[in-house]
């Protein structure tokens, strides 16, 4: 017994020993970036074509100009999407990080708030070629306002409304609808043979909490009030996020199974001329992937209400993806000429061009590959009709909560119950709660 | 029992079918699917293919690098069942073989690991590792290294106590004559009671390498693009633009044929295993 | 002397790996997830957590507070959580012991039918269950196909996936995954039932129902008390299937308790909260296996 007990001691006493040198550690990794290893650089990319080889075979060949150019060797990896947020995490509770990383934009405060990537000031700024080189509207979504951004843009996204013109024709369909009221009008005449006025990806948490955010704005709603509090729960975002739901629950000109969309299905479903328009951002080499001619669809700005102006003319979000670097970098200097070649004009072009994406740099984008029906329409949102996404600390738990919230209710529409303003609301309520103390 | 009814000769049969539907469907869907060219699996189910292709077994090891994953996988569950299986012998047969102090409370509390929830330690276990790599420079975290200590851990609890079980119906006889004879505790350990459990151990080994080949949790936060295993990897076939269903069952069925081989291949030792170890 | 203390020290020797592995990478980590339970380990702390303050016992409080929505969500997982568990350990148990009762003499096809039979068991989880999310499809799945298109069964395709028909879901691929492994530790289990019991059954005129009454299921219950206790820790804990069936946020119906904590902590990056819920199902599982061993083995003593 008295043996037991010591025993039970010693692996307790030992234990803890591990545990404090475990808690020391965390601290001893928190410095910032330096430059002890010049030649090399780790790079996390997202995945941005068709798979993840796909992204290797479009990066590698630039990487390997970037070594000719500066002799520092760049290690890729393509991180899928599903991984790379918990990835991040990893790198940041653990200070072993890759250099340089791709993140999705609307992440950035979330990730400036964790102190894990490095600030791009005045001087950094300077590094890299200027800060005016990029369009205000992308700068506008690399971090909190009145903080230095904590990533510059790298693709530039927005989102249009793609419509098929075939099926267009035969109801005597002329021009895409401009207001809400026009495309529910037109997605009754196309909702008929098995087809659907509208395919929406309504499993996915992102998609939803894009619409409802740009839905939102065209309410008047902020999911954000300027203190940077929650407001999820206000009659304008209620309004907005039934608005969508009823596309399915009382409109009818999407299929209840849309509700289960999450891998997008609703892409496939519109090159394959199942649903007549669909809201997504720079479809183009998707579609062309299914195998859709540039010349079957048009694409229009996302409807308006009638009549919105000012704040409330906001037809998408500023999607994108974004560089940064991380503070932990052991070869600061190689990050920020990586990061200056990566925005370069000509990489710009090359990668945006492969991708489908528009380039944030100005002198790119001008650029004749930039021209197409499709990218001129998301190239003006892009410059006059987005907002970014609410650049706050508790950002990344706002889209899983609200996207969740909507993906629930657009499930209990496709099954038949009743949405009503209560039901909605008793959702955004329920997210709001969950929402962490700031 | 002998010569048994009609009526349980009736139920037998109806009760059987109905199981084997219940658990070959999936099997069926996966092969089949496996099968079909890509319109099929994105159109409504269909019983019978309206064309059959083998694209899909072709293409899996170019949208994702399958054999790559396929390797660590095989590198990590191979290590992992070998330690585990190793080290779970050493601790049975000092559990089985000698009364010390302390036998309970290691017992106890090896057993007690099992019930853990892994997501409890996942982030302390990511911190440890990391700091062990700062400090000592044996790079745990991202590494094949880092996965085979985790996994064979997680097996550990079971064998030792399956294994304990097993131990202790060898006759004790056995070894204590070889003991008499001579030989050393180890000796004895390896020469008289490890070929006698030969089946306790072949069970064991089964278990500690299912639940090395297809655990999720941790392998997606403690691998990268190098060590990446196949549970992680197979998440891949979903990409930016599409969903090849017929793709993810071709992997899911590649990946799955070395271990549904082995355990059938060594299903009769599974039984006997358990007979003798869990089930006294 | 130095031989009576090797022969003292040897079985420490031969427990060590297994008793320092145990530490490393499942002690020391528990000690570490109490700690880190007793702090706001938020986004802003991830960096350095041991910067990030202490807040007693408020993650605690926070998570059983049921009268706001993590604490009401929290306890709405468990509760999915137990009836989860409850169904698919009772359903595997039943259709192991069945299977296991059915197949305990030969018949023609007896080996390729175990075979079959322990497929699911053998597959890797997220093979199967990917599978599984397939035909789960509301639009193009074999089970709205089966249910729907051929049976007429439903007016609706009903979705699977979302919803409350997501639990059905959970634990129809539950038991298909577990029920391989009740009737494989059951076989075992009667193959340690002497022969000689059944003969002398049937000379006193017992049939076979009342025979696998009177033998078979009396004999399997001690194989049954571990296996229920196996099958429910591991059911309790799961974490591969819903997450492959669900992905990251699963639907309220079938919230189950892995799930939750791992959203609470990864998706919502409150690593404190997230320890705290993980400490709290610890202590609901230790208390479970106590009462569990405590009432079981007293019946073994009454029994005996």
């Amino acid at each position: 017994m008295r043996t037991n007990r010591i025993a039970a001691a010693t692996a307790l006493v030992a234990a803890l020993t591990l545990t404090a040198t475990a808690c020391g550690g965390g601290s001893s990794s928190s410095g910032s970036g330096d430059n002890s290893s010049p030649r090399t650089l780790t790079y996390w990319a997202s995945n941005q074509g068709t798979s993840l080889d796909n992204d290797k075979q479009v990066l590698e060949p630039e990487l390997r100009k970037f070594e000719q150019q500066t002799g520092i060797k760049v290690r890729l990896e393509v991180v899928p999407w599903s991984d790379l947020l918990n990835r991040i995490l990893a790198a940041t509770a653990s200070g072993q990080g890759p250099d340089v990383l791709n993140i999705g934009n609307t992440w950035s405060a979330s990730l400036q708030a964790t102190g894990a990537l490095l600030p791009f000031d005045e001087a950094t700024f300077a590094k890299i070629g200027g800060k005016d080189r990029f369009l205000p509207s992308t700068i506008a979504s690399a971090g909190a306002a009145g903080k230095d951004p904590a990533a510059v843009p790298l693709y530039s996204l927005a989102y249009g409304l793609y419509y098929n013109k075939k099926l267009f024709q035969q109801p005597g369909i002329a021009t895409p609808p401009a207001t809400w009221d026009e495309l529910v009008a037109d997605g009754k005449k196309l909702t008929k043979d098995g087809k659907y006025g509208l395919a929406v990806e309504g499993g996915n948490v992102s998609e939803n909490v894009h619409h409802a955010f740009v839905l939102g704005k065209q309410h008047g709603a902020d999911f954000f009030d300027a203190a940077g509090k929650p407001r999820f729960d206000s009659p304008e975002a209620v309004a907005a996020v039934k608005q969508y739901v009823d596309l399915i629950a009382k409109d009818r000109i999407a299929a209840p199974g849309n509700a289960e969309y999450s891998a997008n299905q609703s892409v496939t479903d519109f090159a394959g001329g199942k649903a007549a328009m669909l809201m997504w951002q720079a479809a183009g080499t998707s579609l062309k992937a299914h195998g859709m001619n540039p010349e079957d669809y048009g694409v229009a700005p996302v409807p308006l209400p009638a009549g919105a102006t000012g704040g409330k003319a906001v037809t998408s979000m500023v999607a994108g993806i974004n560089l940064s670097v991380f503070r932990n970098t052991k070869n600061l200097d190689g990050s920020l000429q990586f990061v200056k070649f990566m925005t370069s004009t000509e990489e710009q072009k090359i990668l945006n061009g492969t991708y489908g994406s528009l380039p944030p740099v100005k002198d790119a984008q001008s650029d004749a590959a930039f021209s197409t029906p499709e990218l001129k329409v998301l190239s003006n949102v892009l410059g006059s009709s987005a907002a970014a996404l609410p650049q706050v600390a508790n950002e990344s738990q706002f889209e899983t909560l609200v996207g969740t919230a909507v993906k629930s209710l657009l499930a209990a529409a496709a099954a038949g119950k009743a949405v009503t303003d209560d039901t909605v609301k008793a959702e955004l309520t329920k997210a709001q709660q969950q929402m962490p103390a700031s | 029992m002998l010569r048994p009814p009609p009526s349980f000769r009736w139920t037998r049969r109806i009760l059987l079918t109905l199981l084997s539907v219940f658990t070959l469907t999936p099997v069926f869907v996966m092969l089949s699917s496996s099968l079909k060219p890509l319109q099929d699996v994105q159109g409504p189910f269909r019983w019978i293919p309206s064309g059959i292709t083998l694209r899909p077994y072709l293409d899996i090891w170019k949208t994702v690098p399958l054999a790559k994953y396929f390797v660590n996988s095989l590198i990590v569950s191979v290590s992992s069942t070998v330690c585990s299986v190793l080290i779970a012998i050493l601790a049975a047969y000092a559990v089985s073989r000698y009364r010390f102090r302390g036998r309970r409370l290691f017992t106890v509390t090896v057993l007690s690991t099992q019930m853990f929830p892994g997501i409890l330690f996942l982030l302390p276990l990511f911190l440890i590792f990391v700091n062990i790599g700062n400090s000592t420079g044996v790079a745990l975290y991202g590494s094949r290294g880092g996965l085979i200590l985790t996994y064979l851990t997680f097996s550990l609890p079971f064998s030792i106590w399956m294994l304990v079980g097993y131990f202790d119906s060898i006759p004790r006889d056995l070894d204590e004559a070889a003991l008499v004879d001579g030989c050393s505790p180890v000796g004895t350990l390896l020469r008289i009671v490890v070929p006698a459990a030969v089946p306790g151990i072949v069970a064991v080994s089964v278990y500690s390498f299912m639940t090395a080949w297809g655990e999720v949790l941790f392998a997606s936060v403690m691998t990268n693009d190098t060590t990446r295993t196949l549970a992680v990897g197979l998440q891949g076939y979903s990409t930016q633009t599409d969903v090849y269903w017929n793709q993810v069952m071709a992997a899911s069925l590649v990946v799955s044929v070395p271990v549904v081989a082995g355990f059938l291949l060594l299903q009769r030792y599974l039984v006997a295993g358990l007979t003798a170890g869990a089930v006294k | 002397m130095g031989k009576r203390l090797a022969r003292i020290g040897l079985p420490y020797l031969l427990l060590l790996p297994a008793l320092a592995l145990e530490l490393l990478i499942h002690l020391v980590p528990m000690v570490v997830g109490i700690v880190m339970s007793f702090k706001q380990l938020t986004q802003f702390f991830i960096r350095d957590w041991s910067a990030a303050p202490w807040t007693g016992l408020g993650n605690y409080r926070m998570s059983v507070d049921i009268n706001a929505p993590v604490g009401r969500s929290l306890l709405n997982s468990f509760w999915v959580t137990c009836a989860f568990t409850l169904l698919a350990v009772g359903l595997s148990c039943l259709l192991g012991t069945t299977a296991a009762i059915l197949m305990q003499d030969t018949f023609r096809g007896r080996g390729l039918l175990r075979a079959a039979f322990l497929l699911p068991y053998a597959l890797p989880v997220y093979a199967a269950v990917i599978t599984w999310s397939f035909m789960f499809q509301r639009d193009t799945g074999l089970v709205n196909h089966v249910l729907h298109d051929q049976l007429h069964l439903t007016s609706d395709r009903p979705f699977w996936l979302l919803g409350d028909n997501s639990f059905t879901a959970l634990v129809t691929v539950s038991v298909w995954r577990s029920w391989p492994f009740a009737f494989l530790t059951l076989t075992a289990g009667l193959q340690n039932i002497p022969r000689e019991l059944y003969e002398a059954a049937a000379m006193d005129g017992a049939g076979i129902w009342q025979q696998i009454r009177r033998i078979t299921l009396p004999a399997l219950r001690p194989v049954n008390q571990v296996l229920v206790l196996v099958l429910f820790l591991w059911t309790f804990n799961d974490f591969n299937t819903p997450y492959v069936l669900f992905g990251k946020s699963a639907p309220e119906a079938a919230d189950l308790i892995s799930i939750h904590i791992y959203q609470s902590s990864f998706v919502t990056w409150n690593f404190g909260a997230g320890s705290a819920m993980s400490v709290l199902l610890l202590l609901f599982l230790l208390l479970v296996t106590a009462v569990y061993l405590f009432l079981t083995s007293r019946r073994r003593d009454a029994d005996a």
